[in-house]
């Protein structure tokens, strides 16, 4: 399952390093982050909760890069 | 400018007012400390914050943490105006480029605007009422007023009007559209009102295809672009630990031979060092020019999926065409009438002896009409041609006893007149003796009442600018042209020709095109590129194994779009090389600024480290050449129009 979401994320090095956390965050297959678009994907693995998976996925984003947001729709 | 972006510049204002006002108080000591640390702190508390909690998560190696280590040993060697300049400059810095890609973002929705706010509904009282497009079943009848953009992909009931496509194809010219034309959606409505049902829902509507195909494209990442992230990976540790090796190496052997260990110039040094290394410049400007070659691409109606593909598209060599649909229109059109002597002459007596002149000339006046009619019933391509030429309405009681002979042509009775229309075929079986054509495209022989009466040419129309775009292609460097049909060789070798193309394979199936491709792949060199172009709807398999696929996305069509890497959004091959020509500026600014960034650090550095440049030339290499960086990345988005 393949979910986008909003960003907000000031620098291009911080994004590289939000795509980095996202990716070892468990239940993640993978995840991009587009600092130009301010998008993230997330791909997340067979069975995975996405709610649960997200907000590891923030907190694991918030320590690499305090500033940055993550939007729900 | 964001709130945000506003902030940070009130904060630089402040800060640059204040350093400035303590530049001329003759204050030393203590009290400068305090003074100058009001500015350092309003321009710098963020950055200290962000590098104190990276500390905390053992995030140690980034930029906040450089300029935090910089500043902070600056203050403690007592170079207080220092401290907060660095700051400052960063601050700057940082500002300027948040405010070119914010930009630059907006520059590209812009020209991608097209998505659509609302869909009109009428409501049973007669008044319009405005939906969320997302809303709109298939088969609702909208409304779209002129000035608006037609929000779902449909078709016209009612109305007609002239369509502006600028925003999907970067065509300027306005379509013409009536009652029974297909539309799509993104195009504006320039003139009449429409009134039109939706064929697909919101989601599939052409209009949001594409938008999700252009946000998708800063997805997929580049060659250099992912250089960049390794790159900065080992980059920051290796430069951290550097400039740790140069404030305390010197020092202690200085120490061990007995001289004075000089701690306060090598650590200066090694500051020096931490502030130039920052690799911000290389780390935002890459992805811009990507991003800015992408979406001046799309504003010229070619959508690139992938920065990747950029790098693959400057690099292409060979260009692999399917023919029909790509070069040609894929429309076949009656392009000759040859009547024959005999029929001029039997035409001129059956209208002198017609009771009802007018209506006799019509239909016999050309050789059309009666080979229209004579295929009235047939569903076949070439009847349905000759229909379209012919142009009017055909009144099928007309003709009597249809006789199709299956491979030869049909035979009927038009208004009592035998009348037989097929291939050489079928004038052989009739004994009939005729003139035979040599022309490339499908040759339609014509017996009007037991006489040979002439023939028709039907053949695919070649695109106004296809022999533009191999010139184009080839005059960018391209180092062969390749063109596949499943057409007959004689057509292809004529249209090969026509166009100047240097290879052709003809009367190919569709599997037939793959192998073709796959021998290709294996002659080119290793670094070069293959690009396939096609219009996607039965070379879905030749796209995707091509290194590059082009698909025509022919105002719509869903397997060209998923199918291919590139779409071309009017069909027009000179795009091509268009394409090729943003892809290599686009590369070639990314060139630039990785040498020019690498190339200014690496010589401050090595200044920096032996003491020959201070910290003023370091803030230059680092925040002066992100500024050039991203306003050469900058030019990235700008395609010349011709």
């Amino acid at each position: 399952m393949k979910k986008k979401y909003k960003i907000e994320v000031d620098c291009a090095n911080c994004a590289l390093k939000m795509e980095e956390a996202a990716r070892r965050v468990e239940g993640v297959a993978d995840a991009a982050v587009s600092f130009m678009s301010q998008r993230m994907d997330v791909n997340f693995a067979e069975g995975a909760d996405e709610k649960a998976v997200m907000a590891a996925v923030e907190k694991a984003c918030k320590k690499v890069e305090p500033d940055c947001e993550v939007f729900y729709r | 400018m964001t709130k945000k972006q506003k902030k940070v510049l009130y904060r630089i204002i402040v800060a640059a007012v204040l350093v400035l006002a303590l530049h001329f108080l003759p204050v030393e000591g203590w009290l400068k400390l305090l003074l100058y640390l009001i500015p350092y702190l309003i321009i710098g508390y963020d950055i200290l914050r962000k590098a104190a909690l990276g500390i905390l998560h053992g995030e140690v190696f980034d930029e906040n943490f450089l300029m935090a280590v910089a500043t902070v040993g600056a203050l403690l060697l007592g170079d207080y105006p220092e401290a907060a300049a660095v700051m400052l400059f960063y601050q700057i810095g940082e500002l300027f480029q948040s405010y070119a890609v914010g930009r630059s973002r907006k520059n590209i929705t812009a020209l991608m605007d097209i998505r659509p706010d609302y869909a009109n509904i009428q409501r049973e009282d007669g008044q319009l009422e405005q939906v969320d497009p997302d809303e709109v079943a298939v088969g609702t009848v909208i409304i779209v007023r002129p000035g608006e953009k037609i929000p779902i992909d449909g078709k016209v009931l009612e109305g007609s009007s002239a369509l502006n496509t600028s925003a999907l194809t970067g065509e300027s010219l306005p379509r013409e559209v009536g009652s029974g034309d297909e539309v799509i959606s993104g195009c504006v409505n320039i003139s009449g009102l429409l009134k039109v049902e939706t064929t697909r829902e919101f989601g599939e509507s052409t209009v949001s295809k594409i938008l999700d195909l252009v946000e998708n494209s800063s997805m997929k990442k580049s060659r250099s672009e992912n250089f960049i992230t390794k790159f900065a990976h080992y980059y920051t540790p290796a430069v951290c630990l550097s400039a740790a090796a140069l404030a305390v190496l010197p020092p202690a052997v200085n120490l061990l031979l007995g001289n004075p260990a000089g701690w306060n110039d090598w650590i200066t040094r090694a500051l020096t060092f931490l502030v130039t290394s920052c690799p911000c410049a290389l780390v935002i400007s890459i992805p811009l020019s990507f991003f800015g070659g992408i979406g001046g691409a799309s504003a010229r109606g070619i959508l690139i999926k992938g920065s990747n593909y950029l790098e693959s598209l400057a690099k292409t060599a060979y260009v692999v065409f399917d023919k029909t649909g790509t070069l040609t229109k894929g429309i076949f059109q009656v392009t000759k009438v040859q009547p024959s002597s005999a029929y001029e002459e039997w035409r001129k007596k059956q209208s002198a002896s017609a009771e009802n002149a007018e209506e006799e000339t019509t239909l016999w006046s050309s050789l059309l009409a009666p080979a229209a009619y004579v295929e009235s019933y047939s569903g076949h391509p070439i009847a349905k041609s000759l229909r379209e030429a012919y142009g009017h309405p055909i009144e099928q009681i007309r003709v009597r006893d249809v006789e199709e002979i299956s491979g030869h042509g049909v035979t009927a009775l038009v208004d009592g007149v035998p009348v037989a229309a097929g291939n050489a075929k079928l004038m052989e079986k009739l004994g009939l003796s005729y003139e035979e054509s040599n022309e490339a495209g499908t040759v339609v022989y014509v017996a009007v009442d037991g006489t040979y009466a002439g023939y028709i040419i039907i053949s695919d129309v070649e695109k106004e600018q296809a022999a533009e775009a191999i010139r184009r292609l080839k005059a960018a460097g391209i180092r062969k042209t390749v063109m596949l049909t499943g057409d007959s060789r004689k057509v292809a070798q004529y249209v090969a020709a026509r166009l100047g193309i240097d290879e052709v394979e003809a009367e190919l199936l569709p599997a037939d095109k793959v192998t073709c491709v796959e021998k290709l792949l294996e002659q080119k060199g290793r670094k070069e590129m293959l690009a396939f172009v096609g219009d996607g709807i039965n070379d879905a398999p030749v796209l995707s194994r091509a290194d590059i696929g082009i698909a025509m996305g022919g105002m719509g069509s869903d397997a060209a779009i998923e199918a291919a890497d590139i779409v071309l959004m009017d069909d027009n091959p000179v795009k091509i090389a268009l394409a090729m020509k943003i892809a290599k500026k686009c590369l070639r600014i990314v060139y630039e600024n990785i040498v020019f960034a690498l190339a200014v650090k690496a010589s401050c550095l090595l200044l920096g480290a032996m003491g020959i440049v201070g910290m003023r030339m370091a803030i230059f290499a680092d925040v002066g050449v992100m500024v050039i960086a991203v306003l050469n990345a900058i030019r990235c988005l700008y395609v010349k129009r011709e």
